[in-house]
């Protein structure tokens, strides 16, 4: 009961819904004059980045330019030095912490595949289902039918009906990759955060990602951060260079690539 | 800045001491039984101590001996030349005494034979003629103390202390040993009230002249408990010839208290005035009394100027006595964040360093504390020296166990604090029992050595204890030793490089997992010379470590993990605060608000005081 | 479902028979058969059991928190003494005019300590119903203020068990004051009855453990419904990877609070229940060293499977019972050796040893996790 009552003003009740959120004019994410630095280096600076609602973007640049510490922002995990960072017009995500800016709307894929070991596969994307998350109703929770279908849509999505009943620590590296984006799937996101989905996949693997990365886009605005360009290229209407925590350039691949600050970044150093 | 019990304790013979330990002990025994030693005082505390230890032998030899020549024994050489100046101006005094006297006919005859046989007015001049050498000082008292015996048989005089069946005799001038006697064997030196007085006189003129500045205190000190106009024109007289400061300020300050008796007003006002300088008790119980109402509620001191003046001096004192005691709370409070923090800065390595969550940390402090024990036990009679030699025992034995521990247990359990927390807990509990069964369940008594016990009065209303001078100097001295093994030393920057990133020294070819087992043993064993410092104010048992354990952490913590001067500065402040607590709260409300405070402090701040920054802290 | 849920679901069986036939079958040997018959159980051995029972309860509460939320409490005594004190205070109000000060209103300590009448968080406790409420809501409310300060702040890992072990460390001191109003030093004992019945005798021991035994029995079956809820399985996630759990959406601080409010409650429970069969609660209840024993128990028994820690709580005191009247010195070496063995050689406990003797290959990550 005191849990119940404590969880009202911070929990999920009080959150916006994902319909709410206000793309009318464009972009769905608004970052503008983003600064964080750690003990005196600059991990972003004055970074300013728009993305446009169902886009498919795709953020590349040397390490250190910025790329985890930029999801890190939007994502509530770090709260910058000065700036702001909107979800479309009226959500001021600097005031929301993780798990309110995830029912928001917002959904992140870890560098490192991050699922639960101990769980399921089919465990793993129960916990992700968009439900009511406050403890109460968690401990009450049955799959309804529909729900159930969800599951199971999502996991003939990532193609592991067959291992649904496997522990999620037991999967290849790679499945565990798919596990993972199933997991965002089974949030509904608006905003999908894709870093480096492709790290130790075959090349099989890699294709059928890319085909499933363009078939989201439209439904989600997906950033996908990567380092093989070959894939970006496979992917990629846009594109965004970071470095030294701002953005150098923007452009599709073709123009990136020719940029001679580009080359000059990762060529010359 | 030595205060006048300390110096007149050390130099008191062992045998003696344990009867001296009360601060208040007899003014008298003490100064019969350091007369024939001379000062050593104007040295400072340090020396003092680092001669007591390691020449102590050859300071106690003549002490306990004390024998035939009366003034040139007890001193070594190194104090001779000092006390050679000092019996040169008391023989100087004695001679313009002597030649302001007129010579009399049967002064040539031996005085102690007329002090034995003679009459009263013989006796009288008899004393007169002693009180002119110092050396005669003991005899002179044991004669007001009605302690000086005539031996019949042999028709000499002795001091003598009553025993069971009679006397037990010491020669008067020598103090050599003059075997037992029953009792019809002596007959008492009687006195009478005309001698009394001048016997006081003589003594209190003796010791006033006395070479050791620590006698001439007390003599004032004893006058001013009982002072008359005698002993006012013997003060005021002397007060000319003093050259130490606090005798002089002691004396003024017994002429001033007469002062405020006196007819005329403007001494007593000028006494007020003079004396709202002083901190002095008995100047506060004389202003005190001067602003009091008697029982019909009539002021005692008619004098209304006067009462207003005493007033404000009391004022005045009190101000200065607050801050008094807000210095000793803080001295209190550094000292025992001296103990936290001796306790935390072995853990701040393991810990903090390290990341490892040692919870025999506690019991490596027990083994120090047990490692003194046995030390001590060892060297009976060197107690001191035991003490010191104990510091790199303490560390040799905890370092070498903690070695034992790290490449026992806890290097499998690298990266899993939560069970290497379990198995070192599991290790304290072995080590505590091993005690239990080895030694006893038993507190043992660790002895404090002589320079460490009492304290320092600086004046009536500050004085600070010596242990825990010692213990805050102490936990300084591991403190900026650490920190310069950890600046310095190749171990060091080993240490320092593997706790920042691991995988890089090893490619850099530092034996990782000798750096952490060296590591590992120089925090325990930094808990085992903390363990020597705690058997110096606590009981040494099985259980010592376990007091101990929470509060360290909750230093290393509060400090801010991997900052050896958070741990500092944690340590001091929660140590203050609670001291300053105590006196509001008690003893334990005081240290369960402090962990209350803790614990909501790293609620709020989990990194403590002094967070490391910087990705490598995110993680 | 699965295999291992079979297995699981078969040990579960025979774990709560044993647990039954303890409950039903000791006091009916107690009280049925004479007291030579080779059948009857002394009420030694009845209130031994009841202790040990109330042991398993505590290890249970224990285990949700440690083996499933991995949240190392190193403080859990605190709610355990504090539960056993509520319940210690109805009793003493129990005691009426039969003190040895004969003062119907207060305690004899009370009397003995100059006090005039009763402190006003004395109130309600001559009442039975309100007493076994505060026995719930004391250790909960604790744990929910203390809980909700350190979760919220993400206090994790090896801080917070130190600050859990802190926190019991201060109440202990708070306890040994006399000030506190709950008998310092000595604690609250002498007890008479409860609910009207002699406190001393067979049957009411007899029915104290039954009382034990099914709280046992509907604890381990609440806790297993808990943790095979989704809730159960946002904590073991939260266990394994926090902050995935809370970009999934979840405020993880309040899960975790949810199980450690919950475990602080039925420690509670469980303290309430040992107070009137050992008769006695003092301060001592507190020290950070019956916490950490809460702990072996559970780590030999093999956490995050519950009736690991039954197994373990009954196994360890046992062999404390055992030993402490053997070699009482040796009881010290074999619980810190115990932690050293348990931790180094066998990370899943009894448990874990037995299933690896059933299928050699280790398939469970899943109960060892690495909560850190």
């Amino acid at each position: 009961m005191m849990i119940s009552a404590a969880s009202t003003p911070e929990g999920g009740a009080s959150l916006p819904l994902t319909g709410e959120v206000d793309a009318r004019h464009g972009p769905i994410l608004y970052m503008e004059d983003v600064s964080v630095s750690f003990d005196g280096f600059r991990a972003l600076n004055h970074l300013s980045l728009y993305i446009d609602d169902g886009e498919l973007r795709c953020l590349i640049g040397p390490n250190g330019a910025g790329k985890t510490t930029l999801m890190d922002v939007i994502t509530g995990k770090t709260k910058p030095d000065s700036g702001s960072v909107f979800f479309g017009q009226t959500i001021d995500l600097l005031e929301l912490d993780e798990p309110a800016i995830a029912q928001a709307g917002i959904c992140r894929k870890f560098q490192k595949p991050s699922v639960f070991d101990a769980l399921t596969v089919f465990e793993n994307l129960e916990l992700a289902l968009k439900t009511d998350k406050r403890t109460w109703p968690t401990l009450f929770h049955k799959l309804n039918g529909e729900q159930r279908d969800r599951i199971h849509d999502v996991l003939q999505t990532i193609a592991l009906p067959a291992q649904q009943r496997q522990l999620a620590g037991a999967l290849s590296h790679g499945q565990k990759q798919w596990l993972e984006i199933g997991m965002l799937l089974m949030q509904d996101p608006k905003v999908m955060l894709v870093d480096e989905p492709i790290a130790g996949m075959t090349h099989q693997e890699v294709e059928r990602t890319a085909e499933l990365l363009l078939s989201l886009q439209g439904k989600h605005s997906i950033v996908v951060v990567e380092h093989d360009m070959e894939f970006v290229r496979s992917i990629a209407r846009k594109v965004t260079v970071l470095h030294e925590g701002s953005v150098l350039t923007e452009g599709t691949m073709d123009e990136v690539q020719n940029d001679p600050r580009v080359i000059q970044v990762y060529l010359g150093g | 800045m030595q205060s006048q019990r300390f110096r007149t304790r050390l130099k008191t013979p062992p045998g003696l001491r344990p009867a001296d330990r009360s601060p208040k002990n007899s003014l008298l025994s003490m100064m019969t039984t350091t007369s024939t030693q001379t000062g050593i005082e104007t040295r400072g505390v340090f020396k003092r101590l680092f001669e007591l230890v390691f020449l102590n032998t050859v300071r106690r030899e003549p002490v306990a001996g004390l024998s035939a020549q009366p003034g040139s024994n007890g001193t070594s050489a190194v104090d001779r030349s000092g006390w050679l100046i000092r019996i040169g101006l008391v023989l100087l005094i004695a001679a313009a005494a002597m030649a302001a006297r007129p010579v009399l006919a049967d002064e040539t005859g031996n005085p102690l034979d007329l002090l034995r046989q003679g009459s009263m007015s013989e006796r009288e001049q008899a004393v007169e003629q002693l009180a002119a050498d110092s050396a005669n000082l003991k005899l002179l008292q044991a004669l007001q103390d009605g302690k000086l015996f005539e031996l019949k048989a042999e028709a000499k005089l002795a001091i003598g202390l009553e025993t069971q069946t009679g006397y037990s005799l010491t020669d008067p001038i020598s103090g050599a040993s003059l075997g037992e006697v029953e009792r019809g064997a002596v007959g008492k030196i009687n006195l009478n009230n005309k001698l009394r007085t001048l016997l006081r006189k003589a003594i209190g003129q003796l010791q006033l002249n006395h070479a050791d500045p620590a006698v001439r205190l007390g003599a004032v000190q004893a006058m001013a408990k009982n002072v008359d106009d005698k002993a006012l024109a013997l003060l005021k007289d002397h007060l000319d010839h003093e050259a130490d400061a606090e005798i002089v300020a002691a004396i003024r300050s017994v002429l001033l208290l007469q002062d405020i008796n006196s007819p005329d007003k403007s001494q007593r006002v000028n006494a007020i005035t003079t004396l709202k300088e002083f901190d002095s008790q008995d100047a506060v119980n004389k202003l005190q009394a001067l602003t009091e109402k008697d029982a019909d509620g009539n002021f005692v001191e008619a004098d209304s100027d006067i009462r207003n003046l005493a007033e404000a001096a009391l004022i005045k004192i009190r101000g200065r006595m607050q801050a008094y005691a807000a210095i000793e709370t803080v001295f209190f409070g550094l000292s025992l964040g001296a103990v936290l923090v001796l306790a935390a800065i072995g853990l701040a390595i393991t810990f903090g360093v390290m990341g490892i969550i040692n919870m025999a940390h506690g019991e490596l402090m027990m083994l120090g504390a047990y490692t003194t024990y046995v030390m001590q036990q060892l060297l009976p009679n060197n107690l001191g020296t035991a003490l010191i030699l104990s510091i790199p025992m303490a560390f040799l034995v905890a370092a070498l166990v903690g070695i034992a521990i790290e490449r026992g247990i806890i290097r499998f359990l690298y990266g899993r604090p939560l069970e290497t927390l379990l198995a070192t807990f599991g290790v304290s509990l072995f080590l505590q029992q091993a005690v239990r069964s080895i030694f006893s369940p038993l507190n043992r008594s660790v002895a404090t050595p002589d320079w460490m016990s009492g304290s320092w009065q600086i004046n009536d209303f500050l004085s600070l204890t010596w242990n825990r001078f010692y213990i805050l100097i102490f936990c300084l001295l591991v403190f900026t030793a650490l920190l310069q093994i950890l600046k310095r030393t190749k171990l060091g920057l080993e240490v320092r490089a593997v706790a920042q990133n691991r995988g890089m020294a090893r490619a850099m070819g530092i034996p990782t997992s000798r750096v952490d087992a060296m590591t590992f043993g120089l925090g325990s064993g930094i808990a085992g010379v903390a363990g020597v410092a705690l058997s110096q104010i606590t009981n040494v048992g099985p259980n010592l470590g376990q007091a101990y354990i929470v509060d360290s952490f909750m230093v290393v913590v509060f400090g801010g993990v991997g900052n050896l001067f958070g741990t500092l500065v944690a340590g001091f402040s929660l140590g203050i605060a609670n001291k300053v607590l105590e006196p509001y709260a008690g003893a334990v409300l005081a240290k369960i608000l402090v962990l209350v405070f803790i614990i909501l402090f790293i609620q709020k701040k989990p990194r403590g005081l002094f967070p490391q920054k910087g990705r490598a802290a995110e993680s | 479902m699965n295999l291992q849920n079979l297995t699981q679901d078969k040990t579960y069986a025979s774990v709560l028979l044993a647990l039954a036939s303890v409950t039903i079958l000791i006091p009916f040997c107690n009280l049925i058969f004479p007291e030579d018959s080779a059948l009857h159980f002394s009420a030694y051995s009845v209130s031994l059991i009841g202790k040990y029972l109330t042991f398993a309860l505590l290890g249970l509460s224990l285990d949700m928190v440690w083996g499933y939320a991995g949240i190392l409490v190193l403080g859990q005594g605190a709610f355990f003494a504090l539960g056993g004190y509520a319940m210690g205070m109805y009793l003493m109000r129990q005691i009426g005019t039969r003190g040895v000060y004969g003062n119907a209103e207060l305690p004899d300590f009370m009397v003995f300590l100059n006090w005039t009448e009763l402190p006003w968080y004395w109130y309600g406790f001559e009442n039975f119903g309100f007493s076994m409420l505060m026995v719930l809501l004391a250790p909960g409310l604790l744990a929910f203020v203390f809980g909700w300060l350190a979760f919220r702040s993400r206090v994790t890992g090896v801080y917070l068990s130190i600050i859990t072990q802190a926190l019991t460390y201060a109440l202990l001191l708070a306890f040994f004051r006399n000030e506190m109003g709950f008998g310092g030093n000595n604690g609250l004992t002498d007890f008479k009855d409860i609910l009207g019945f002699n406190i001393q005798s067979e049957a009411v021991r007899s029915v104290l453990l039954l009382m034990t035994g099914l709280s046992l029995i509907g604890a381990l079956l609440l806790c297993r419904w808990i943790v095979n809820s989704k809730l159960g399985r946002v904590v073991t996630a939260i266990r394994d990877q926090e902050s995935r759990v809370r970009f999934l959406g979840y405020r993880v601080e309040l899960f975790k609070l949810w199980v450690f409010v919950f475990a602080a409650m039925l420690a509670g429970l469980a303290g309430a229940l040992y107070v009137p069969q050992v008769g006695i609660i003092n301060p001592s209840e507190f020290s950070p060293l019956n916490s950490l024993e809460i702990v072996i128990w559970v780590a030999v028994g093999g956490r995050g499977t519950l009736y690991g820690a039954i197994i373990g709580a009954v196994l360890v005191n046992y062999a404390k019972t055992v030993l402490t009247g053997l070699m009482p010195d040796a009881w010290l070496f074999c619980l810190g050796g115990a932690f050293i063995l348990v931790t180094l050689l066998m990370p899943d406990g009894i448990v874990g040893l037995l299933r690896r003797r059933i299928k050699p290959k280790p398939t469970l990550n899943a109960t060892g996790g690495q909560p850190a």
